[in-house]
């Protein structure tokens, strides 16, 4: 693959974007530009696969190759790119209705198999595209068009359910934060394996302002707890308050008072306890007591990918058996000869 | 102990293999009919499964069976009554005696016809002490008892004994046939090459079988079938889910193409998968997907990627793909899409033919979705069918269904194989990278109407393609109203240009006009050729073609049909491909169903004919 010099503008297409004013998902895509610039990968050797859905329009406005195919199936066909040509950078973008309601099967399917390609599950927590029904990710009780006296439905996890289904690298990032929107697609990219990455992302149509806890400067620092790599869990105004393991339940802590920063749980991304701690963190900020919602990598870690193990085996008999000699398979082990 | 014995020549003959489905009645079949095969009759072949995989013992639900039609002249199905029967039990007797001609010869093994047996079977009195089966020539061995003698000083337990009961009955109809033994001989080796003792069981208890006909006074007679006269060549046994793996092959290796298989295993398509699987040194992928839908879904994938997508399935499989098959059809890119059909519908019946999928191959999508159609006519065929499908998918851009069904993906039938040479090349074409800036159209179309096959990786044509309606030659997203309609008719106009790049129809048997057409496609080639030739050699003007290209037609075809009185379309379910004959030609065909999931015998079909024909 030859790297090259693009700067984001390269990987704008002449269509118009065509989602509606104010939706998150204008900030995603600028971020996903200036990632692909960065990772020096030419145009040509980059695919977005989407399903339906609003973020599935994304192909469309990415100069790399694309394919917009159906509802809940780009993962399945990602994976089937990405076992014929391991050496594409593959990426999926999908929503929360296309990845964990009509797509759910694939989506664990490609984790368990863990193909090297990056999930973008844009959640917005509702269907924009057919304008407004409950999604699989909406919390309970949901009043929508669809549920008027509000939705039965408990919702999905989304990072439980693809530490669920051993995915090797799990994150989460949000529209509304650039930087570490850009730091966690980099991080994806650069995880070798299938990448699952949750964007919250803002419907301002249909679902306005469902983050904006976590998201809007007045919340945001109480509200989120941003991870990193080897160091102690902090967040709040000035970092005053932690996250403690008491065994295993994590509770949060004041700095000063009782508790040191030496005391508070270290982030340590490779290791799967940890994770399955961090992604239980889901509270519904609304209620008393709730403990902050993380952001960054949950989970990073190493095991080999389908499409390397594909080609490994077929190399492998190859070798062994030599390039298949066509007219011997047709002749078969047992030929008889008429002769007039 | 020696007897003379009579030697009976016979022309053809139609051998039924019945017992439990733990009796081996199928691997008996099979070697049967390799030997036969190999000793140069020409054959047909039809297993019969029970549905499940191990019904109780000893029932009527857990008979397994295998026809097996040989001869010295042209055999073209597997047979309608047989002339001999095997039995191994009392429910075996049961649900095939019907099939059985007057006179026929059972051979029964008596321990099948045990009290426990019987009792199990829903026989009330045991058939072979009394006089139902007057009329038939009844030979009764206690194989059971015969087998264990065979190998009584062989330390095996009961139960791996018992195991080598159906090579006593092979061995014995080895002699019955007079048919030497090195074929299964050698068969045996290399299968229990690991298992002396085992080995050992079979082999003594195959030859147990064959001495014990020359030897024992009650069986006075043996048959004679000769060598029958075939176009000279080299041949071999053919079934035709091996030949539809094989096509894929040959195409994989005709074309330079890697082929991705994608699939979800599916009765009675799974065999496809499994020897496809095998063949990876011929650059095949095969990958067992989590569903039908993520089978086709990532053979579109891998098509997208430059292979050749290839996905195989059965009819409720074929429901879950339709929406991923209108995707393809909208991208404009390669698919091969097997069908090997069943009854239906929903589950229907797994394990019984029927053409039950070609109005959902032709109509079942939503929009205006046309998709090639190609079916194969016999096992053999299965070969060039999945061939060329793989050719036209190449080189036409498009999604194409091959149409097999549970008859011919399971028989069997001699098959002169043709060379590497004798079947060309698939020329394949990707679009050249662009240096100079150039936008690339990926929906500019060349003479056939195609569009380019722009694999990334190249430079400069990096595109966007997808579901929703495209604007002609840019592929961008389009939602005007002429554009709409001219994609649509530009897509139809598409397949229906295949027509200039396939042969025409042509008249199987009979000449080229005259009263009656029989006009079928599909398995149902060989009975509707036999049936035909029966009458025409009774004089009657009639003639059988048989529709390989559903879709398009050859050009000739409309052109064919008006050169006859009356059609008659047989078909192995309610009226599929009459309807679209009506649909197409506005002609009053006849139709002749039968929805039974079995083939069609030829008695009832020349039955058919005469009855249109003289009326």
């Amino acid at each position: 693959m030859s790297t090259t010099t693009l700067t984001a503008k390269d990987f704008a297409t002449d269509q118009d974007v065509r989602w509606c004013p104010g939706c998150g998902d204008y900030s995603i895509l600028k971020q996903v530009h200036t990632t692909l610039a960065a990772t020096g990968l030419a145009r040509e050797d980059i695919v977005f696969i989407s399903g339906i859905g609003c973020s599935s329009r994304f192909p469309y406005y990415t100069e790399t190759f694309g394919m917009h195919s159906i509802h809940g199936r780009a993962t399945a066909i990602a994976s089937g790119l990405k076992a014929a040509r391991p050496e594409l950078s593959v990426w999926i973008v999908t929503g929360d209705g296309d990845s964990l309601s009509i797509g759910g099967n694939h989506t664990i399917h490609l984790l368990r198999r863990n193909f090297d390609v990056n999930i973008l599950l844009f959640n917005n927590q509702i269907y924009g595209l057919t304008k407004g029904q409950y999604s699989p990710t909406s919390e309970e009780k949901k009043i929508t068009k669809s549920t008027p006296y509000g939705s039965l439905d408990h919702p999905f996890n989304p990072i439980s359910l693809a530490l669920g289904a051993e995915a090797t690298f799990v994150a989460r990032s949000m529209d509304r934060d650039p930087a570490h929107l850009q730091a966690m697609l980099m991080a994806a990219y650069k995880h070798k394996g299938a990448s699952f990455l949750e964007i919250y992302q803002n419907c301002n149509i249909f679902n306005d302002g469902t983050f904006e806890i976590f998201t809007e400067k007045s919340s945001k620092r109480q509200e989120t707890l941003f991870m990193t790599q080897g160091q102690p869990l902090r967040f709040g105004e000035n970092g005053e308050k932690g996250i403690r393991l008491d065994g295993m339940v994590p509770q949060i802590v004041t700095i000063g008072e009782q508790y040191s920063a030496d005391d508070l749980m270290i982030h340590d991304e490779m290791n799967i306890n940890k994770a399955w701690i961090l992604a239980q963190m889901f509270d519904n900020p609304y209620k008393e007591n709730h403990l902050p919602r993380p952001f960054g990598v949950f989970y990073r870690g190493e095991r080999a990918c389908y499409e390397d193990i594909m080609k490994a085996q077929l190399d492998e008999l190859t070798t062994k058996k030599g390039k298949g000699d066509l007219d011997k398979l047709l002749a078969g082990n047992e030929v008889w000869e008429i002769q007039n | 102990m020696s007897t003379t014995k009579t030697i009976i020549p016979l022309e053809q003959v139609v051998i039924k293999f019945a017992g439990d489905s733990g009796d081996g009645m199928q691997l008996t079949g099979t070697q049967f009919t390799n030997t036969t095969a190999l000793f140069g009759n020409d054959l047909g072949t039809f297993p019969d499964f029970p549905a499940e995989i191990r019904a109780p013992q000893g029932t009527v639900a857990g008979v397994s069976g295998f026809q097996l039609h040989f001869g010295s002249t042209e055999i073209y199905t597997p047979g309608d009554m047989c002339d001999v029967l095997v039995a191994m039990n009392a429910a075996a007797l049961k649900v095939n005696l019907k099939q059985l001609k007057r006179g026929g010869i059972i051979i029964a093994n008596t321990s099948g016809f045990d009290v426990k047996n019987l009792r199990l079977a829903g026989v009330a009195k045991n058939p072979l002490e009394d006089d139902s089966l007057e009329g038939f020539e009844l030979y009764q061995l206690d194989v059971t008892k015969l087998t264990r003698e065979a190998i009584a000083d062989l330390d095996l337990g009961t139960k791996e004994k018992d195991r080598g009961k159906n090579m006593f009955v092979l061995g014995f109809l080895y002699w019955m046939f007079d048919r030497d033994m090195d074929n299964t001989i050698k068969f045996l080796t290399d299968k229990f090459s690991k298992n002396a003792s085992v080995l050992e069981a079979n082999l003594r208890v195959l030859k147990a079988g064959y001495a014990y006909g020359e030897t024992t006074e009650t069986f006075s007679s043996r048959y004679k079938v000769e060598k029958a006269k075939m176009p000279a060549g080299k041949y071999r046994s053919m079934m035709g889910n091996h030949a539809m793996a094989l096509g894929i092959v040959a195409a994989a290796h005709q074309s330079g193409l890697p082929v991705f298989l994608g699939t979800y295993p599916i009765t009675p398509a799974s065999d496809i998968l499994h020897e496809l699987a095998k063949y990876k040194n011929f650059n095949i992928r095969t990958y067992q997907a989590e569903d039908e839908i993520a089978g086709i879904c990532s053979a579109i994938g891998a098509s997208f990627g430059g292979h050749l997508g290839v996905t195989t399935t059965s009819g409720p499989g074929m429901a879950l793909k339709t929406e991923a098959m209108g995707l393809a059809t909208m991208l404009e890119i390669p698919l091969v899409i097997i069908n090997v059909q069943r009854a239906g519908p929903s589950t229907g019946m797994p394990t019984k033919t029927e053409q039950a999928d070609l109005l959902q191959a032709y109509y079942g999508r939503n929009g205006e979705c046309p998709i090639p159609i190609i079916a194969a006519q016999s096992p053999s065929d299965c070969f060039h069918a999945a061939f060329e499908a793989c050719k036209i998918a190449v080189q036409h851009m498009t999604p194409v269904i091959v149409l097999s069904d549970g008859y011919i993906a399971n028989g069997a039938e001699p098959w002169r194989f043709p060379t590497s040479s004798q079947l060309g090349n698939i020329e394949v074409k990707f679009a050249s990278p662009i240096e100079n800036g150039d936008k690339f159209m990926p929906y500019q179309r060349d003479e056939k109407l195609t569009r380019p096959w722009a694999i990334p990786g190249t430079k400069g044509l990096e595109h966007r393609i997808g579901g929703i309606e495209k604007q002609n030659i840019t592929g961008n997203i389009s939602y005007d109203p002429q554009n709409h309609e001219l994609m649509v008719h530009l897509r139809e106009d598409k397949v229906e240009k295949i027509a200039d790049y396939i042969p025409e129809q042509k008249i199987d048997s009979g000449k080229d006009t005259g009263k009656v057409l029989i006009l079928g496609w599909g398995g149902t080639y060989g009975a509707l050729k036999a049936a035909t030739k029966d009458c025409i050699s009774e004089g009657m003007e009639v003639s059988h073609a048989h529709v390989r290209y559903i879709r398009p037609f050859p050009k000739n075809f409309e052109s064919l049909l008006k050169r006859f009185d009356k059609i008659l379309v047989p078909e192995i379910n309610n009226g599929q491909l009459i309807r679209i004959l009506r649909d197409r030609f506005l002609i009053p065909a006849i139709p002749y169903n039968k929805i039974q999931g079995v083939p069609f015998m030829k008695g009832e079909l020349v039955e058919k004919i005469k009855s249109v024909y003289n009326s």
